[in-house]
């Protein structure tokens, strides 16, 4: 694999794919074994929005690899405040460290940022674009507890403007999975999206009640639908309340099925699923570490 | 005789390029589109809905002064695809083109995702790769399908 920035899930081959994670599950299997591999490594953290979650991730990750983080702080703080560009913040910022990892608020941000510094960049989100590490775990859990062969995966909630679903639906097109889509009419794939995924050879198979298909999945992958995409609370409590599983729902699964949230989750999953086998989604979170270990290791010629 | 002299003036150049067969209504954006708005002297001549066999009205824009290289006509085959480009030295036709589709255009489009990173104060041109049926912004994937005219930058 060598690519100097990981913008877009979409960058990714199915060859770059299985490199990642076959990092990460070496990682996960020998943590010890990678400890001092970057030790004089300093990787930039430029946060132009919060997201803590992400910001630790990425932060343990590149301290289990023996090295440390530069961390530009709050925006609040710094001198983006001051009106300073994006271009001209990771210019100044690329001489410090040896990686940087943005977030950013804009569409296309990682991308332009990219085009101004030679030190690997990767993208831990940019608005309502792309945030591939999220989809390189999602990737990693699903091919950990279901594989890639003979896939079918549901995914469902709100799928209009979840960027966490097309990324994915998109990655996995590179796996043929059989996809299938449950939401509410007025949450469904936007054209553009159904669109990419036809051009890829991809079946949609869209549902609105996950009766229809549980039975079948091998993987739920469960998002929350927001009250603010209906017009008014009653109405959103009616169509949400479809939309969320307890026990009692997955007594129609497979056995094995793996249930996945990106988490926070609100309601969308009780917790009585928690004490299930089916509950992967805090390994899922977990599995953040090793799959960003990876990135970063490849990224920073951990094969040298 | 100045009448003629005007006559002279719309109908031929000396020196400079002649874009035909633009679609027409389009000529005004043709020249935004190649950022002639006037301010260098250069004359240029407009011509609108003229008859044509071809596209039954045409319009016609004449550059004095100024060559235009087939990257900068090519921009134009998004707005008018059957525009023919000649090239004239010395009140001659010396090169005749066509507009080609390009994979890229750079500078031209504003993004229409008030999102886009494009769209802020930094030092980045637009950026569309040319698809069949739209363009697409390499920054933030936005699509563009219709009505390009109204997307072109204003500058
Ligand atoms: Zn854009």
């Amino acid at each position: 694999m060598r690519h100097d920035h990981i913008i877009s899930a979409k960058q990714l081959s199915r060859g770059d794919i299985e490199t990642v994670l076959d990092r990460a599950a070496d990682i996960a299997a020998d943590p010890g074994a990678f400890a001092d591999r970057h030790s004089d490594t300093l990787l930039g953290l430029l946060f132009f929005e919060p997201s803590t979650r992400t910001k630790m991730s990425f932060t343990t990750a590149m301290k289990r690899l023996g090295g440390d983080i530069v961390d530009m702080g709050s925006v609040e703080s710094s001198s983006v405040k001051k009106g300073e560009s994006l271009a001209d913040t990771v210019r100044v910022v690329e001489g410090y460290t040896d990686a940087l990892v943005l977030r950013h608020p804009m569409e296309g941000s990682a991308k332009m940022a990219s085009e101004f510094v030679d030190v690997p960049l990767v993208n831990a989100g940019d608005g309502a674009g792309q945030h591939p590490t999220q989809t390189l775990l999602d990737l990693y859990t699903i091919r950990e507890n279901a594989g890639f062969d003979d896939l079918t995966i549901g995914i469902m909630g709100d799928l209009k403007y979840g960027r966490t679903v097309h990324s994915l639906a998109h990655a996995l097109t590179t796996v043929d999975a059989s996809q299938h889509f449950i939401s509410p009419e007025s949450l469904q794939l936007p054209r553009s999206v159904r669109y990419d995924l036809h051009e890829a050879g991809a079946g949609v198979r869209e549902h609105t009640e996950l009766d229809e298909i549980l039975p079948e999945l091998d993987v739920l992958y469960v998002t929350r639908i927001q009250a603010e995409r209906f017009p008014d609370e009653s109405e959103y409590r009616e169509v949400a309340g479809q939309y969320q599983i307890d026990a009692a729902t997955l007594e129609a699964a497979k056995d094995d099925l793996t249930v996945m949230h990106p988490l926070p989750r609100v309601d969308e999953i009780a917790h009585d699923v928690d004490e299930t086998t089916h509950a992967q989604y805090f390994q899922q979170a977990h599995n953040g570490v090793p799959v960003r270990m990876a990135l970063l290791d490849l990224m920073l010629g951990g094969d040298q | 005789m100045s009448n003629n002299d005007q006559q002279l003036r719309v109908s031929k150049i000396q020196n400079g390029t002649v874009i035909d067969h633009i679609a027409g209504g389009q000529a005004l954006n043709v020249l935004a589109i190649l950022g002639i708005d006037g301010t260098s002297g250069d004359s240029v001549s407009v011509a609108m809905n003229m008859p044509s066999d071809r596209l039954g009205h045409k319009d016609v824009v004449k550059v004095e002064g100024r060559e235009l290289s087939q990257d900068e006509v090519d921009v134009l085959s998004l707005i008018a695809p059957a525009a023919t480009i000649n090239i004239i030295r010395d009140y001659d036709v010396v090169e005749k083109g066509r507009v080609e589709r390009p994979s890229v255009v750079e500078g031209v489009l504003e993004c229409p995702n008030h999102n886009c990173i494009t769209t802020e104060d930094e030092p980045v041109d637009s950026r569309f790769a040319v698809g069949d049926d739209g363009v697409r912004c390499e920054y933030c994937d936005t699509i563009i399908r219709d009505d390009l005219p109204a997307h072109i930058l204003a500058e």
